[in-house]
């Protein structure tokens, strides 16, 4: 990833002005208020902040990759309660697995100060969907601010420490895809040493059980009001004056779009998302005619003015679906009659544009896995990761997806449910097996179901960029430290029947997954290669197709590899095939699929 | 085609002054997962903020990053608001791979806007799905000459050829920034100097050459903008007699070991009720013959009929 090659901060004499990435200038942020304990669990848009904070001095802060989210978020509550600044961070659907902690320290609020950035994904450029976690603040009832630029990202940061200690709460600091990933100037400052607190004894206010946990919940209602009271403030509400026909509420990187489009308007610039500030509402709205809300997602401030009795536009105009842009505010604008519509283009393009969708790299170790699993005629629960590419053609062979460590569980229901037509196999990568894996797996042979579990280890979480995880045997600064061994994971939860295999080996993959979906009972197929791009670009010797010998079956096709395209020579009528020299890594998988052995290593490099 | 600087506003100063733009300057970078789109927009941000600009430049990582498609909107001038660029506003569109380019060209503002491609195909894989005899390739059709009739100032041009030439193929991303340099104004020395701190340091030569080369391409092109050598044709099939493919299979040698079942690249194949060989689906056979090659027993024959014969049994 280009963003890590560039240091965000680890040198001591810097320019004051920065270009940073969003992600970058939260680390920053982080960095600066003094935090000594942050924790998280990669996950696209948010995986570059725990990177960019392990580029600064251990000495100054622990930076660790976290099993998942939770673990994650209990760390850093740990450390709160040992009463050092904590922080961590996670992408949106990460706070489903955290939210069960969140709900409870919700309650307790911080020693020191406790800070959460979740990163949204509106448009799912790289999720499962689109969750708002505005409505996660509302529900645990803690303020959630909501910064529109990097350099706002920063200042937020490093504010949320302080509002965290002054009104002892977690805070959400909420990005979104197209806020981390945008690089803009930032202005930085210096790191403050903020002194570790001594522990707190205060059972009632630390240890949730129902006695102690009612007192709590009555002064949760007491810290909205006061945060209220906060956010009607600069910086959290600040107004912008403009023409008093039109007035809009917006927030987050909606914001800029809606200056691009309207910068004439009055502008109620919101920096926290909840709770909101009743009586600044109130007032903004008052002061103009037609009053709109801007927002990316869910109509949460649309909702709130509703709730208060305010006449506003809102999501009659702009997507509660999708990521936001300066032509969708713009259109919304224009159907509002608020703005003349653009001059059409003047002539159709009629460009019908390249079907391009990602796939998985060339020598995947993936390909193999899956092509075998389709000749089993397998009904496959599919998990998150590089390998959800698989679902689509050419393989075709994973037949569900839904979250973290879902296809393991999934698998045992369709086995509980009596679907017997095929044999039923969960995939998924060591990273998410450990993040959530095991305890279906225990599940399994506990309740002795008939599924075969394929781990495909390719000893990184590949799908976020290349991350280390417990089972790569080393930490997020390189540190070496405790290898997880599969097998013994899985011998020690009672699975009986565990074998390890490298899937480059087309013909032992195979013996070991007809034996595998065979077997009565829990069986365990290691797919064990590592992944080609991380955390080392493999490369053997590229392949070559003898456009001599080639009858042009395109049976090679099949895996999907982007190596693979068709040559300008013909059989048959159908096109012969070639490999790319400069994407093969020489797997050699296709050699083994071919039935002509036309595809052989190449001279060269031999 | 005139050679123009797409921001009229910006070109006050001589060269080397800080000149900076009211209205933001727009330029999309558009390629492939690979290819270098974020670095080469990492160059034009850091030299656009050494100029005094406001900059915001933004991209979507993850899925794109496996060989799908990736952009990189560059925004600079006094103040800059949305991180994107509207659809119908870019003053440079900038492709590091042509049908990547044809992609984003309604971004491109046509009136005043300049379009810069690399001639250079990455044909994915899902262009080469189409199993039918004579199938063609999947790729955009379109050819430099056809785009380069639909924008006011376009450049199209083998910049992967030129970087092989000057011995890295590497630095075709350089060459496409010389040409870039010429619609931007901003000096040559200071392309230069950022362009060196962003490369390896064994690469600074070659590097400051593909730029060079670029530069001197785009000026020498001004008015055509069509690099004339490249052979832009897309294979054709040769004129073959549309066939109808047929399987045979002899099913008292069928030994039921299920080979072609599991090996036909379209699946058309599956074991009866007696776990004999069949085609469970003809339409989607081929004719590729990997059955017939696989089969350990000699059992399947294809046979390539006329596409005319209606004749529904042949015994071979």
């Amino acid at each position: 990833m280009d963003s890590l090659k560039t240091n965000a901060g680890a040198q001591k004499t810097e320019p004051a002005i920065r270009p940073l990435m969003g992600n970058e200038a939260i680390a920053r942020g982080a960095w600066e208020a003094g935090v000594k304990v942050a924790s998280a669990y990669p996950g696209t848009p948010s995986t570059e902040i725990l990177e960019n904070l392990a580029r600064y001095p251990a000495e100054d802060i622990s930076v660790e990759w976290a099993v998942n989210e939770k673990v994650a978020l209990d760390i850093a509550i740990g450390a709160s309660f040992a009463g050092v600044r904590a922080f961590c961070s996670m992408k949106h659907v990460g706070l489903n697995v955290a939210a069960d902690a969140l709900m409870s320290q919700t309650y307790i609020g911080v020693n020191g100060g406790l800070v959460i950035t979740v990163c949204d994904d509106p448009g799912i450029h790289s999720s499962q969907n689109e969750q708002d976690t505005r409505i996660y603040a509302r529900l645990a009832m803690v303020p959630c601010l909501e910064p529109a630029d990097a350099q706002e990202a920063y200042e937020l940061v490093k504010t949320a420490f302080d509002i965290s200690e002054e009104y002892d709460t977690p805070v959400i600091v909420r990005s979104t895809t197209r806020l981390s990933h945008t690089r803009s100037p930032v202005r930085i400052g210096e790191r403050e040493e903020v002194p570790r607190k001594p522990f707190e004894e205060n059972p009632a206010k630390n240890v949730m059980i129902p006695a102690h946990a009612r007192q709590r919940h009555a002064r949760l209602l007491e810290r909205e009001q006061r945060l209220k009271e906060l956010f009607a403030q600069e910086p959290f509400s600040r107004i912008e004056w403009g023409r008093k026909d039109i007035g809009v509420i917006t927030l987050g990187v909606p914001y800029s779009y809606v200056k691009e489009v309207l910068p004439e308007a009055s502008v109620l610039k919101l920096s926290a998302s909840w709770p909101l500030p009743e009586d600044r509402l109130r007032e903004f709205a008052e002061s103009v005619e037609r009053l709109f809300v801007v927002e990316e997602l869910e109509p949460i401030v649309e909702d709130e003015l509703r709730r208060l009795g305010i006449a506003v536009e809102g999501k009659v105009w702009f997507p509660r679906t999708g990521e936001l842009s300066p032509e969708i505010v713009r259109d919304g604008f224009v159907a509002a009659g608020v703005l003349e519509p653009p001059p059409a283009a003047e002539e159709e393009l009629d460009i019908e544009p390249l079907v391009r969708p990602p796939v998985l790299c060339a020598g995947c170790p993936h390909m193999s896995t899956y092509n075998v699993l389709r000749t089993m005629n397998a009904r496959v629960a599919g998990d998150i990761g590089c390998y959800t590419l698989a679902a689509i053609e050419p393989l075709k062979a994973i037949d569900t997806c839904v979250s973290m460590g879902s296809s393991i569980a999934n698998a045992i229901g369709m086995a509980r449910a009596g679907y017997n037509e095929r044999p039923i196999v969960a995939t998924i990568g060591d990273s998410t097996f450990l993040h959530a894996g095991i305890p279906p797996l225990i599940d399994a042979v506990y309740n002795n179901v008939n599924i075969t579990v394929v781990i495909l280890d390719n000893s990184i979480t590949a799908m976020t960029g290349g991350q280390h995880h417990p089972g790569t045997g080393y930490g997020i600064r390189g540190n070496k430290t405790h290898k997880v061994d599969y097998e013994e994971i899985c011998r020690a939860v009672g699975v009986k029947w565990v074998r390890t295999v490298d899937p480059y080996d087309l013909s032992a993959l195979f013996k070991a997954l007809r034996e595998a979906v065979e077997y009565k009972g829990v069986s365990v197929v290691i797919a064990d290669r590592p992944c080609v791009i991380d955390p080392v670009r493999i490369t053997g010797p590229a392949m070559v197709v003898d456009q001599k010998t080639c009858i042009a079956c395109q049976a090679c096709m099949n895996l999907g590899c982007p190596a693979l395209t068709w040559s300008d020579e013909w059989y048959e009528g159908h096109h012969k095939v070639k490999i790319d020299p400069g994407l093969c890594i020489g797997c050699a998988v296709c050699a083994q699929i071919c039935p002509t052995t036309s595809i052989q290593p190449s001279q060269a490099d031999t | 085609m005139t050679e123009t600087t797409v921001n009229e506003t910006a070109s006050a100063g001589a060269s080397g002054e800080k000149t900076v733009a009211e209205r933001p300057t727009n330029v999309l970078i558009v390629g492939v997962g690979g290819q270098g789109v974020i670095m080469v927009s990492k160059v034009l941000a850091t030299l656009a903020q050494a100029a005094g600009n406001q900059v915001k430049q933004s991209e979507v990582h993850g899925m794109a990053k496996r060989g799908g498609a990736v952009f990189s909107h560059v925004r600079f001038g006094r103040k800059v608001f949305s991180p994107t660029i509207p659809r119908g506003e870019a003053d440079v569109l900038l492709a590091l791979e042509w049908a990547e380019g044809l992609r984003w060209l309604p971004y491109l503002n046509r009136a005043r806007g300049v379009f810069i491609a690399d001639t250079q195909r990455i044909v994915p894989p899902f262009a080469c799905r189409n199993r039918a005899d004579g199938a063609p390739l999947g790729y955009s059709r379109e050819t430099p000459k056809d785009i380069l009739a639909k924008v006011r100032t376009g450049y199209a041009l083998n910049a992967t050829g030129i970087a092989e030439s000057l011995g890295n193929r590497r630095a075709a991303n350089t060459v496409l920034l010389g040409v870039l340099s010429t619609a931007l104004d901003f000096a040559e020395k200071d392309w230069l100097k950022v362009i060196e701190s962003f490369v390896p340091p064994k690469t600074v030569e070659v590097n400051r050459a593909a730029f060079l080369k670029g530069r001197e391409w785009a000026e020498r092109h001004a008015d055509v903008g069509l690099d004339e050598d490249v052979d832009f044709s897309l294979p054709s099939p040769p004129a073959v007699e549309p066939k109808r493919p047929q399987v045979f299979i002899e099913r008292a040698w069928c030994k039921s070991c299920d080979i072609c079942v599991k090996m036909c690249p379209e699946r058309c194949l599956e074991l009866d009720e007696k776990n004999i060989a069949r085609m469970k689906a003809p339409e989607r056979c081929t004719g590729c013959r990997l059955c017939e090659y696989l089969c350990p027993d000699f059992a399947i024959r294809v046979l390539r009929l006329p596409a005319g014969d209606s004749q529904q049994e042949v015994r071979p």
